[in-house]
């Protein structure tokens, strides 16, 4: 044990602040969280310290799970808001990712004035979240938006009320998060980029390859590293994005996603329901630990080193 | 002709393709996606600065101009405290968002660096850990974390939220530090060891300052995240005015039907300056700090 200690200590020490914080913070919560899902803990029986009122909630098993699995739409009607919410997640990570590569290889090349695109490019993922929602907000309104007013110009003469109850709020917020995900994207392919080094792309010309062809066979390869990181990271955040939603559209049925709705249960409505928002999140963290685990078997099959 | 990623991670060389042989046309049309990409990034930004110049009934009129009545009253009566404390909650999202970047970027560095210099049993299992971290929606934390806050004694206390947000930003900026370490050879560490420091001295002195693209990476990431979160600050914070950050403030000018969108705009930019600044120190550092970080790890 002695010997244990002394050869690790340093690294432990550097390691512990972080590792008691995230136990503290993440992990007991998390323990208490899945408790709480078995129970019909609310506001009104949750033990309260300030009023030294004691916890009155019971046990009540599975009800929760089978409750919200079930799909029904007093309970957030789950299957048709997880079908919305992969829509969101897909919708969003693709054009994150196709945006962001074909942004990154024209600045990947040499043009006059990189140094200013880049920094233009870059601009919405300095701004706070939620200043760029209430912008997009005022921009997507029906009456004085400045987004239906252009559409006009163009001679659209119907534009579509972007946020009412439709599924446009849906498409309205998509655009939104896919604005404030690229240039996230950009800078890491770009990055990735960087990193391909230039011979392979000379002696591919010199094997008279075209440019779709380097592009197929050098310039994807040498991003698999970057692009399977990001990609899974861009999934996960948006699968889990609260803010755009919340902030544009509000409780509206047509932007809902889950973790919106368990938001919603946990601050909305008169109980607030503290077991299905818990239960709702229980379900999130499960889908994506399954996603993460195909994902990276895929990945492992591909001979990734990840 | 097929690649392997791996032996290109090998060489971390930048290079550009000669411009000579583009055509005119390609580069007119270079430029022309270039542009029109970066009127799209700005365009809302640009909207919103000139709206925070109008007063809020002009700001709503079916037909936008570009000035219109415009003048600096809503930045006057915001700073004046008119439209709520606007002043304390700037105070207020400062230190959170100042404290949660000095604190991440601290613990952040110390678990990189030893995760990419030491083996040590568990090391494995802790970068893992910070991977599914990232996936826990803060809907199952919530509850549980307002309790433990309670217990701490610091629910409603900016601490506590700094806390909080460490536990987001501190699992992602470790993979991004760990990914730079990786790059500055070990040499250095060898010699510093032979030059008599310790461990500590030699991460302190020598590998910290070498760093600096990384750190700087780290921080505006940090920073953002405490700048901007909506949830966490709108359940935690008390109800109290003087309490809140811009984030849970700013709400009151979005009411259900009447949105004071001049004074919101106005508000809007006062909050995004900060921002802005940061992303400006930092703008050089970004690509290199995040590629040979993050997407490597």
């Amino acid at each position: 044990m002695r010997r244990f200690l002394d050869r690790h200590w340093y690294a432990y020490a550097m390691v512990l602040p972080v590792v008691v914080v995230i136990a503290v913070l993440v992990l007991f919560p998390l323990a208490q969280g899945v408790f709480f899902t078995f129970t019909d803990i609310n506001e009104g029986n949750i033990a309260n310290p300030i009023l030294d009122r004691p916890a009155t909630y019971v046990s009540v098993g599975l009800d929760n799970y089978l409750n919200v699995l079930s799909g029904d739409a007093s309970y957030g009607a789950f299957w048709s808001t997880l079908v919305r919410t992969l829509i969101w997640t897909f919708g969003c990570v693709f054009f994150h990712y196709t945006i962001g590569l074909g942004l990154a290889l024209l600045l990947n090349r040499e043009v006059r004035g990189r140094a200013v695109y880049r920094v233009l490019l870059i601009l919405p993922w300095a701004v706070p979240a939620f200043i760029s929602a209430f912008a997009w907000k005022y921009m997507f309104n029906a009456q004085y938006g400045i987004i239906n007013q252009f559409l006009r110009f163009l001679g659209l003469d119907d534009p579509p009320v972007w946020l009412g109850q439709s599924d446009w709020a849906l498409v309205a917020v998509i655009i939104v998060n896919v604005w404030l995900g690229v240039p996230f994207m950009m800078v890491a392919l770009l990055g990735g980029l960087q990193s391909i080094p230039g011979d392979l792309y000379e002696a591919a010309e010199v094997d008279g390859a075209t440019p779709w062809q380097r592009f197929r066979n050098v310039t994807l390869p040498g991003l698999r590293s970057v692009s399977s990181t990001v990609v899974l990271l861009g999934i996960i955040w948006t699968f889990n994005m609260f803010a755009i939603i919340y902030l544009i559209t509000g409780p509206n049925p047509n932007t809902r996603i889950l973790v919106t709705y368990a938001f919603e249960r946990f601050f909305s409505g008169a109980s607030r329901d503290f077991a299905v928002a818990s239960t709702y999140g229980v379900l999130i963290l499960s889908v994506l630990l399954v996603f993460a685990g195909v994902y990276r078997r895929a990945l492992r099959k591909q001979g990734e080193v990840w | 002709m097929t690649v392997e990623a791996a032996s290109l991670k090998a060489v971390p060389q930048a290079r550009v393709r000669p411009r000579s042989r583009r055509s005119p046309l390609a580069g007119a049309g270079l430029h022309g996606a270039l542009v029109v990409a970066s009127l799209i990034a700005v365009f809302p930004v640009f909207w919103v600065l000139v709206t925070s110049f109008k007063p809020d009934a002009k700001a709503v009129e079916t037909t936008p101009k570009l000035v219109n009545d415009s003048s600096l009253d809503n930045y006057g009566r915001i700073l004046a405290g008119e439209k709520g404390d606007f002043l304390a909650w700037f105070g207020n999202s400062v230190l959170i968002a100042l404290m949660t970047t000095v604190l991440a970027v601290f613990l952040s560095a110390t678990t990189g660096y030893a995760a990419s210099r030491f083996r040590f049993p568990g090391k494995r299992s802790l970068m893992l850990s910070f991977l599914v971290v990232q996936m826990f929606p803060f809907a199952v934390l919530i509850v549980p974390l307002y309790n433990i806050l309670l217990a701490l004694g610091l629910q409603g206390t900016s601490l506590g939220l700094v806390l909080v947000y460490c536990t987001t930003a501190v699992p992602f900026c470790t993979y991004m530090l760990k990914g730079y370490f990786d790059t500055i050879p070990n040499d250095i560490d060898e010699a510093g060891r032979v030059d008599g420091l310790t461990p500590f001295g030699v991460f302190w002195r020598l590998v910290l300052p070498l760093a600096r693209p990384g750190l700087a990476v780290t921080a505006f990431y940090a920073f953002l995240t405490a700048w901007g979160e909506v949830a966490f600050a709108s359940a935690f914070l008390s109800a109290a005015d003087e309490s809140k950050t811009l984030a849970v403030g700013l709400q009151v000018f979005v009411q259900q039907n009447r949105t004071e969108w001049g004074h919101l705009a106005a508000a809007s930019i006062l909050v995004a300056i900060p921002a802005i600044v940061v992303f400006y120190l930092v703008q050089r550092f970004l690509v290199t700090g995040l590629s040979s970080g993050a997407v490597k790890g």
